[in-house]
């Protein structure tokens, strides 16, 4: 995606905003909650109400490592330009949780609103911030719903609260509770009401005394909103995913739990078997053995896992890249090392992944950086593990793969599935027998025969021991070193096969940005700031796979000073990068780090480059 | 000296027209004695036998002087040697991909009741339709001779240290986590493994086949429990097993209060004539029960100990297409465009 696609159209960049202005379709709304409490659906009817009227927004939720009890937060970001990374300033708090309140309003800067539970006392904390009393749980109460039911009621009240305060079209609110709730029309009644209850509330007892407010636009028509991991698990589905084993870990369960969903309702034949398997493993050194031994066999085989599963796999990922077997391995990143913060997003798994396994590796990545690149790329890995008969990892993140994401809808995969080099009974009949590990081509990339092939010169010996061309044991010294090279030779082929990066900017400034990722929403946002504030122009790459491309060393040749931006204490992209280039280049790349478990935002990086740049008003 | 004219033997083949040639493998590069081998033999005989095409066959092992013994039995099979303890995932994925393939796993002691013992319970409760054979020596080969966890307490290494660690009954685990075909022989008798492979490749789902195959450079010594002096002195059959193939159309008789007949997946009989008493294969408590009897005595038992024709193997329980999931067309595993809208609708 580029600069120009995610900025709404026609909107001007910036708009200055004076005292006693509305502030329009710009700010941010945070939602401070219970874990545990139900508030997820209310938090998506906010989203999507103001999706649905135009208005361009990114969700974020930001929970702990606990399933009920401690405190998360839910932020709404409302962008008439488009920019959907993280804003760090809260505009708008809505204070559910006491644990949690006086700290949460402490954090806003002066001018901010507070929504808050009467009860909370919150007016009392500070002064210089706008605050809204609001009953929640006397107005849950008058909802008619039950006790048990009243908690999470509690919660489209504030939507109700909101949605007054904001000038929230509440034709739009209905009918996303509605679509929300479409197979549960009680369900969709009872939520409505309470956001009655509370738009009501907010009408005939609070008045408007803040600047922020909604208002239609026509940014949004045709867009859809949706997760990372939804969107590479529909990629698996429509790239023919045929056996998946996984082990739950988060954040990278929902990759496997939407696509159970979407292969139960899609690809059950009519008979009604299914014409896939799906495995919970019992770890992930299982998930990923099963996965390599489907994709042996000849299936289309993934699994989805993060950091401390990705550690188990090591052993596994080594036997693929030197036994050459196919598979698709999803790595939704989070923080480490060890448990870390297993619910805050990092990129800080790349060097490790690169080179996962003892001896000589070295692995493909793709690595998405928008939700439409998490179905496409999904897609491309199936294509690239059997063509180049090797585990494919897509990186991605939390923020990605767990956050709510706009996204032009995506496209049907026009280039039919590529299974790779693979010879049949005829073709083995034709060549007299082949040489599993031999390069006839001249790419690196041997053929293949899969079990069950019907001929006596199928068979082949698959070993994670020392193999000549013929998949014979072989301790050779010529052997080892000419099959090395020949995997070398095939990491090579496959720069020429993974995504291409994306450029944006003139190509002519002497300041360039390297990102990848989801670093990529706050680096098209620190690029106007750096732009407008600064007069910094620059250019962009955003690098979408490893091996790298041609073209990532040709920008790097073409720039004075480069800025790597990344989500991880190491500079772990521009460590890989230093192996490939020389030694002249190296010295031009600079490090913008990010590493605090929370998504990157566009003030942190406009702030080292012009910092670092010099002057900057 | 007379000359007599030799008429040429007729070439002997198998019921597919397959010489036993076709079921050979690589020449062994283990020791000379080693019982791995004398299993590799039984194992090419049990498909000649039963006439299995060999191209309808994955061999599957971990690491290990054992799992190297795919290298040396039927080369037209397709092979995957995997890594250290990790062959039960590896197998798993290989027959979701293709669940119309047989499936043979050769593993040892070390490779399975160590640092596989993980991914074996699993493979066993998932009851994965295959055969594992355990090549159990109780002593790790190619590191040079340290106990594995299936050496019996008390059994001394060559080098005098002794075992004071109980051994991991890898059988009564394999009847209580779901195996539906448990058994253990000895490589040294080829009658008894014969028939029992026979009978394996029979059955439909899990069997788990603890083959005593003494390593006669590490243990095979004075002390050894399991060396082949110790298996000829202290091996006790639980049973006589007996099998009637499917396509031999051989009535034989059997006196049913002394033989437990079985009837397998494919319509082969198998006929276990009790040798002890009040022996039940189908009881599963039972089984274990008789196995863990016996641990004091220093007794090995050998047979049959428990079959289960009825459960479910895990390709079933996944109720796939009847196609293997490698090859299907792109027609069935990419849905059509109106899907993609009706996922793209729902999120709009």
């Amino acid at each position: 995606m580029t600069t120009s696609q995610l900025l709404a159209q026609g909107q001007p960049a910036s708009e200055l905003v004076g005292k006693g202005q509305h502030i329009v379709n710009d700010f941010s709304i945070q939602i401070a909650t219970v874990n545990g409490s139900g508030s997820q659906s209310a938090n998506s009817v906010l989203l999507r109400s103001i999706f649905r009227m135009g208005v361009p927004v990114s969700g974020k939720n930001l929970f702990p490592s606990n399933i009920a009890g401690l405190p998360t937060w839910y932020t709404i970001r409302v962008s008439k330009h488009g920019w959907v990374a993280r804003k760090t300033d809260i505009d708008v708090l809505i204070a559910m949780n006491s644990e949690s309140a006086g700290d949460d309003v402490m954090a806003l800067a002066p001018g901010a609103v507070v929504i808050y539970d009467e009860s909370l006392k919150l007016n009392e904390v500070r002064d210089d911030v706008t605050y809204y009393a609001v009953p929640f749980d006397q107005l849950a109460a008058t909802t008619g719903a039950d006790a048990k039911l009243r908690k999470l009621i509690k919660n489209m009240v504030y939507v109700g609260v909101a949605a007054n305060l904001l000038a929230i079209d509440m034709a739009k609110v209905e009918a996303t509770v509605r679509k929300q709730f479409a197979k549960k029309v009680k369900a969709a009644e009872l939520n409505l009401n309470a956001v009655r209850v509370g738009y009501d509330y907010a009408a005939s007892t609070l008045s408007k005394q803040d600047p922020y407010r909604v208002e239609p636009m026509s940014a949004t028509e045709g867009k859809i909103i949706i997760d990372g991991n939804s969107a590479a698990a529909m990629g698996a589905m429509f790239a023919g995913v045929t056996v998946v084993a996984w082990y739950p870990i988060t954040p990278s369960s929902s990759v496997v739990e939407n696509l159970i969903d979407y292969m139960k309702r899609y690809r059950v034949e009519k008979d009604g078997k299914a014409s896939f398997a799906i495995v919970q493993a019992e770890d992930e050194l299982a998930a990923i053995g099963m996965v390599l031994g489907a994709g042996w066999a000849g299936a289309r085989s993934m699994t989805a896992s993060s950091g401390p599963g990705i550690s188990l796999m090591a052993e596994f990922a080594g036997l693929g890249y030197y036994a050459e077997l196919p598979g698709v391995i999803f790595d939704v990143q989070r923080t480490g090392p060890s448990t870390g913060l297993p619910t805050r997003t990092s990129q800080a798994d790349l060097t490790f992944v690169a080179g996962l396994s003892h001896g000589d590796t070295k692995h493909v990545i793709l690595l998405p950086g928008s939700v439409k690149e998490c179905f496409e790329f999904s897609i491309d890995a199936f294509d690239l593990a059997e063509q180049l008969q090797t585990p494919i990892f897509v990186l991605s993140d939390l923020d990605l793969g767990m956050n709510n994401w706009m996204s032009e809808p995506f496209q049907y995969p026009e280039k039919p599935i590529d299974r790779g080099k693979v010879l049949d009974a005829k073709q083995l009949t034709e060549l007299g027998g082949f040489g599993r590990y031999k390069d006839v081509d001249g790419d690196g990339i041997p053929y293949r025969t899969l079990p069950g092939t019907d001929h006596p010169a199928a068979a082949y010996f698959t070993r994670g021991s020392g193999h000549n061309e013929k998949a014979l044991y072989s301790e050779r010294p010529e052997d080892y070193e000419n099959n090395m090279l020949r995997l070398a030779h095939k990491f090579e082929t496959a720069a020429t096969m993974v995504p291409k990066p994306v450029l944006a900017g003139t190509g002519h400034e002497k300041v360039g940005i390297i990102a990848y990722g989801t670093s990529h929403f706050a680096v098209v946002e620190s690029r106007d700031q750096l732009d407008r504030e600064c007069d910094i122009a620059t250019d962009y790459i955003r690098v979408r796979a490893y091996p790298f491309t041609q073209e990532l060393r040709d920008f790097v040749a073409t720039h004075d000073r480069i800025y790597v931006v990344e989500q991880n204490r190491d500079a772990q992209m521009l460590n890989l990068m230093k192996v490939d280039l020389d030694a002249a280049e190296v010295v031009k790349l600079h490090s913008v780090l990010h590493f605090n478990g929370l998504p990157i935002d566009a003030r942190s990086i406009t702030s080292v480059i012009a910092t670092q740049e010099g002057a900057c008003k | 000296m007379s000359i007599t004219p030799v008429t040429p033997k007729p070439v002997k083949t198998n019921r597919i027209g397959l010489q036993i040639l076709d079921y050979r493998g690589g020449k062994t590069t283990l020791c000379a004695g080693c019982g791995h081998n004398s299993i590799s033999e039984r194992i090419t005989e049990a498909f000649y036998e039963m006439g299995i095409q060999p191209e309808r066959v994955m061999k599957m092992s971990g690491i290990g002087c054992s799992s190297k013994s795919p290298a040396y039995f039927m080369s037209r099979s397709f092979s995957f040697n995997s890594v250290h303890g990790r062959m039960p995932s590896v197998a798993t994925g290989a027959l979701l991909a293709n669940k119309t393939m047989r499936s043979i796993g050769v593993s040892g002691d070390g490779d399975t009741a160590s640092i596989g013992m993980g991914q074996f319970v699993h493979l066993m409760r998932r009851n994965v339709p295959m055969i594992y054979i355990i090549e159990d020596n109780g002593v790790y080969g190619l590191t040079k001779g340290q106990f594995s966890a299936t050496a019996d307490i008390g059994s001394k290494l060559k080098t005098g240290v002794v075992n004071d660690l109980p051994a991991i009954d890898i059988c009564a685990l394999a009847i209580q986590l779901g195996a539906t075909f448990v058994g253990r022989s000895f490589s040294g008798d080829k009658k008894q493994l014969s028939t029992m492979l026979k009978a394996a490749l029979s059955h439909q789902g899990t069997v788990l086949l603890d083959v005593i195959s003494p390593c006669v450079t590490f243990n095979d010594h004075e002390g050894s429990t399991r060396s082949y002096k110790y298996m000829q002195e202290h091996g006790d059959a639980v049973s006589e097993v007996g099998f009637v193939p499917y396509f031999d159309d051989i009535a034989v008789d059997y006196d049913q209060d002394t033989t437990v007949d079985v009837q397998l997946h494919d319509g082969s009989h198998m006929r276990l004539r009790k040798l002890h008493e009040g022996y039940d294969p189908t009881n599963k408590s039972h089984a274990v029960q008789m196995l863990m009897d016996v641990h004091d005595k220093g007794e090995v038992l050998t047979g049959v100990f428990y079959v289960d024709t009825q459960k479910a193997d895990f390709s079933t329980l996944l109720n796939m297409v009847d196609e293997p999931l490698a090859t299907l067309p792109e027609s069935r595993t990419r849905p059509g465009r109106e899907v993609l809208a009706e996922i793209m609708e729902a999120h709009l």
